[in-house]
C-alpha cells in the first residue's frame, strides 16, 4: 500500500493536469467561464437567504438572525463532499476508455474527482468569508482559524476513502450510482447542516447509561463533526471546543481510507475488464 | 543488445464469462447471497491467452498475426501492463508506450495544446519533457494551424495524428502498436513508417499487431502467429506468414465447402412453389426464369439430362481455394435415363460483381454431340487460372443446340482465387516488364 501511495505521489503532475482539465472543461463554452465558481455560491447564498428569511423564516436557538450564514457554513463543505462522492463513484466508468487503453495508476481518477471538487470549495470560500465579514456579528479568531485547514484535511481524507470505496464497487455494481443519490439526500438531512445539532441531540429514547438515540446517531455520523467544526470555527461565538471529536473523526477517516484503498487495490486488476 | 526486452513465461489470461443472469448481478443480490467474493468469482472462463511463452530481444521488431479474436490485443495489453496475467509472468525492460488507441484521454472541450500535455503526462512524460518536444509533436502531427482549437473541432484524421504524434514522442524503449497504421492519409502513413524505421535504427524494440501481412514480411525481423490464445508459429516472418495464410485458406476452403454442401442439399429437395430466380435461396424448378439476367441463383431445366454434381479440382484434388496460375478442373457428373443425341455443355465464370469473366460451351467450340447414355463425367480444365484475386461463381448447363435447357445451374458454385500480387481487373494476361538501361529498379 505504501509503495502504491508513493507511486500516486509520483503521478501528482498527472493529477494536477487532470484536475486542471476538469476545471477548464467545466466552464469551457460558457460566457462567464471561471467566474461561475464564484457566482454559483453567491447565487446559492442569495437563494437560501431569500427562502429562509422571507418564504420560510427559520428561527433556531443560538443561530439568531443569520440563518442563511449558518446554513452556508455547513452547506459548502457538504456540496464538496456529495459531489466528490457522486463523481468519484462514476469516475472509473466514465474514463473506461482510458483504463482500457493507457497504463497509469487508476486511483488517480477518484483522487482527481475529490481534488477538483475541493478546488471548487476553495473558490467558494472567499464568498463565504465576505458574507461572514459583512453580516456576521463576530469574526473568527486566529486560534479558531488554525483549525480550519485541519478540518479540511480530515474531510479530504474521509471523502477520498469513501470515494475509492465507491469507485471500486461501482465498477461491479452499477446500482450504486442510483443508490448513492438517495443515500446522500438522507445523509444530508440527518447531518446538522440545515439545523443546529442541539435540536436533535436530546431526541429519541435513551438506553441505559447511553445518550439519547438522536445524539447517538449523530455522533457516529462523521460528517456531523465536520459540520459542527465548520460552524463553530466560522459562525458560533466562543472558542472551538469540538476538536476532540474532530480528532476521533480523523482516526475514523484514516481507517476508512485504508479500507477503501485496500478494496480498490484488491479489485484493481478487474477494472480494465469490467468497465 | 541481445538482452530480452520482453519476456513472457507461461502467460495465461482468463476472461470470465458470466452466465446470462449473472451479468445483471446487483449489489442487492450480492448482499442477499452473502458474499462479495463469491459474486466476483468466475463461473465460466475463456482463455484469451493460453500458456504463452516467448521473448523478444532488444532491438527486434516483432510482428504478431492472427485472426480476429485470436488474442493478439489481449497479448498487447498484457505486455503493456494494462491487464494482469491470470498466471505466468510478464517482464518488460524499459519504458513502454502502447499505441492501442490513439488519443485515448483527449478531452473534446479543451485545446489540442492542452491535450498534448495531458496525454503526454498520462503516457509518463514530465511537463518539462513535453515542453521540450512540443514543437516537434505539433510539426509531426501537421497541426500547427489548429493546435489551439478545441479537439472536438478536429477531424478524425487530425485527432488520430495528434494521438500518434504524442505517443511516438514519448521516446519509449518498447513500442507496442495495435493496428493503428491505417491512420491518416497516404503521406502520414509513410511518415509513421519512417518513424518506426527510425525507432528500429535506434535499437528500440517494436511489437506490431497487424493484419497487413506484407508489412510483417517487409518490416519485421520476427513474426508470431497466435490463434485461440496459443502460439502456432514463431520465427522468420516469411515462414510464419506463409503458414498463417495457408491456414486461413484452409478455413476459407472449409467455409466454401459448407456453402457448397448446402446448395447441393437444397437442390436435392425438390420445391413445389418456389419462384425461379429468387434472391434468397437457390431454387429448383423445371421452368427457366422469365428474366435470365435478373436470376441470381437457382437451378432449372426440363431434363432428361441432369447435372448431378459439380466439383472443382486442382490436380485431382477437390478444393475451393486456388492461387492465380493454378490448374483448375471443373468436373460435371451428368446422367440421363434415356439416350440423348442433342446436347451442349456450357460453363461461365462470374466474379463477385456479377461480371462474366469467361463463358463457353461445347457447341461454340464445335463439338458435335453424338450420343449420351447413362452417366458420365465432363471435365473442363484450365491449364493456368489467370484470374485476379477474388471470389468467383460458376454457371454450368447442359442444353440442346437450340437452347432448350436440360439442366441449368446458375451461380451455385463458388471458388476463391488468391494472389500474392494485388493487381486489379478481371483477368491477368501473361506478361513481362522490360526496361532499357537507364530505367532502374532496386
Amino acid at each position: 500500500m505504501f509503495s502504491n501511495l508513493q507511486r500516486l505521489f509520483r503521478y501528482r503532475s498527472l493529477i494536477h493536469t487532470l484536475v486542471l482539465r476538469d476545471l477548464k472543461a467545466r466552464y469551457r463554452g460558457s460566457v462567464l467561464g471561471f467566474f461561475w465558481s464564484f457566482a454559483n455560491p453567491l447565487l446559492l447564498l442569495m437563494v437560501y437567504t431569500f427562502v429562509f428569511s422571507v418564504v420560510l423564516p427559520a428561527r433556531f436557538e443560538g443561530v439568531g438572525e443569520n440563518y442563511a450564514l449558518f446554513l452556508f457554513c455547513g452547506l459548502l463543505p457538504w456540496i464538496w463532499f456529495s459531489s466528490a462522492l457522486t463523481e468519484s463513484s462514476n469516475s472509473l466508468l466514465t474514463n473506461g476508455n482510458l483504463i482500457k487503453k493507457v497504463l497509469f495508476p487508476v486511483e488517480v481518477l477518484p483522487v482527481v474527482s475529490v481534488v477538483a471538487n475541493m478546488v471548487h470549495f476553495f473558490l467558494a470560500l472567499p464568498i463565504l468569508f465576505l458574507a461572514l465579514g459583512l453580516f456576521a456579528s463576530r469574526a473568527p479568531t486566529v486560534g479558531e482559524l488554525v483549525w480550519f485547514p485541519v478540518v479540511v484535511a480530515v474531510q479530504f481524507l474521509l471523502t477520498l476513502g469513501l470515494g475509492m470505496f465507491l469507485a471500486a464497487l461501482t465498477v461491479h455494481f452499477r446500482d450504486i450510482r442510483d443508490l448513492l443519490a438517495n443515500v446522500l439526500t438522507l445523509w444530508f438531512f440527518s447531518t446538522p447542516i440545515l439545523y443546529p445539532w442541539t435540536l436533535v441531540a436530546d431526541r429519541g429514547p435513551a438506553l441505559a447509561g447511553l445518550p439519547p438515540l438522536g445524539k447517538l446517531l449523530m455522533d457516529v455520523n462523521p460528517f456531523t463533526h465536520l459540520a459542527i467544526s465548520y460552524q463553530e470555527i466560522l459562525f458560533y461565538d466562543g472558542p472551538y471546543g469540538h476538536w476532540k471529536w474532530l480528532l476521533a473523526t480523523a482516526v475514523a477517516a484514516a481507517a476508512l481510507f485504508a479500507t477503501g484503498y485496500a478494496l480498490f487495490d484488491r479489485l484493481r486488476d478487474s477494472f480494465a475488464e469490467e468497465v | 543488445m541481445n538482452k530480452a526486452a520482453i519476456t513472457l513465461r507461461n502467460v495465461s489470461k482468463l476472461y470470465r464469462r458470466y452466465a446470462y443472469r449473472r451479468q445483471f448481478s446487483t449489489l442487492k443480490s450480492a448482499l442477499l447471497k452473502g458474499s462479495l467474493a463469491g459474486e466476483l468469482s468466475p463461473d465460466e472462463v475463456f482463455h484469451a491467452v493460453d500458456d504463452v511463452t516467448f521473448n523478444v530481444r532488444q532491438g527486434t521488431t516483432l510482428g504478431v498475426v492472427g485472426r480476429n479474436g485470436s488474442g493478439k490485443s489481449t497479448l498487447l495489453r498484457l505486455i503493456a501492463g494494462i491487464t494482469k496475467p491470470t498466471t505466468g509472468t510478464v517482464d518488460v525492460e524499459g519504458r513502454v508506450s502502447a499505441l492501442i488507441e490513439l488519443g485515448a484521454g483527449f478531452h473534446p472541450e479543451i485545446s489540442g495544446r492542452e491535450n498534448v500535455f495531458i496525454n503526454g503526462v498520462m503516457l509518463g512524460l514530465s511537463k518539462a519533457e513535453i515542453t521540450r518536444r512540443f514543437d516537434e509533436i505539433v510539426e509531426f502531427a501537421e497541426l500547427e494551424k489548429f493546435i489551439d482549437a478545441p479537439v472536438k473541432t478536429y477531424s478524425s484524421g487530425m485527432y488520430m495524428r495528434l494521438g500518434f504524434a504524442v505517443a511516438v514522442h514519448v521516446d519509449p524503449d518498447v513500442l507496442l502498436v495495435d493496428e493503428v497504421l491505417a491512420v491518416g492519409d497516404e503521406g502520414f502513413s509513410l511518415k509513421c513508417l519512417d518513424k518506426f524505421g527510425e525507432f528500429k535504427r535506434r535499437g528500440k524494440t517494436i511489437l506490431l499487431v497487424t493484419h497487413g501481412l506484407n508489412m510483417v514480411e517487409r518490416f519485421c525481423d520476427e513474426a508470431l502467429w497466435i490463434d485461440e490464445g496459443k502460439i502456432l508459429g514463431a520465427g522468420d516472418p516469411r515462414r510464419v506468414v506463409h503458414s498463417y495464410t495457408t491456414d486461413v485458406e484452409k478455413s476459407e476452403e472449409r467455409a466454401l465447402a459448407v456453402g457448397d454442401q448446402k446448395v447441393q442439399q437444397t437442390l436435392s429437395e425438390p420445391s413445389q412453389d418456389a419462384v425461379p430466380g429468387g434472391i434468397d435461396a437457390p431454387v429448383s424448378t423445371s421452368e427457366p426464369p422469365g428474366d435470365m439476367l435478373r436470376a441470381t441463383q437457382g437451378r432449372w431445366g426440363s431434363g432428361p439430362v441432369r447435372i448431378d454434381t459439380v466439383t472443382l479440382e486442382r490436380d485431382g484434388e477437390e478444393t475451393h481455394v486456388f492461387h492465380s496460375g493454378d490448374r483448375l478442373a471443373i468436373r460435371l457428373c451428368v446422367s440421363t435415363e434415356t439416350t440423348v443425341t442433342d446436347f451442349v455443355f456450357g460453363i461461365s465464370i462470374f466474379n463477385a460483381e456479377g461480371v462474366c469473366c469467361y463463358g463457353t460451351n461445347t457447341d461454340i467450340e464445335e463439338y458435335k454431340s453424338l450420343e449420351l447414355v447413362g452417366s458420365g463425367d465432363v471435365i473442363f480444365s484450365i491449364g493456368k487460372l489467370d484470374l485476379v484475386e477474388g471470389t468467383y461463381k460458376l454457371d454450368v448447363a447442359v442444353h440442346t443446340r437450340d437452347g432448350v435447357q436440360y439442366d441449368y445451374h446458375r451461380l451455385l458454385y463458388t471458388f476463391r482465387v488468391k494472389s500474392s500480387v494485388k493487381d486489379t481487373g478481371v483477368y491477368r494476361p501473361q506478361h513481362v516488364w522490360t526496361f532499357s538501361n537507364n530505367v532502374r529498379f532496386v
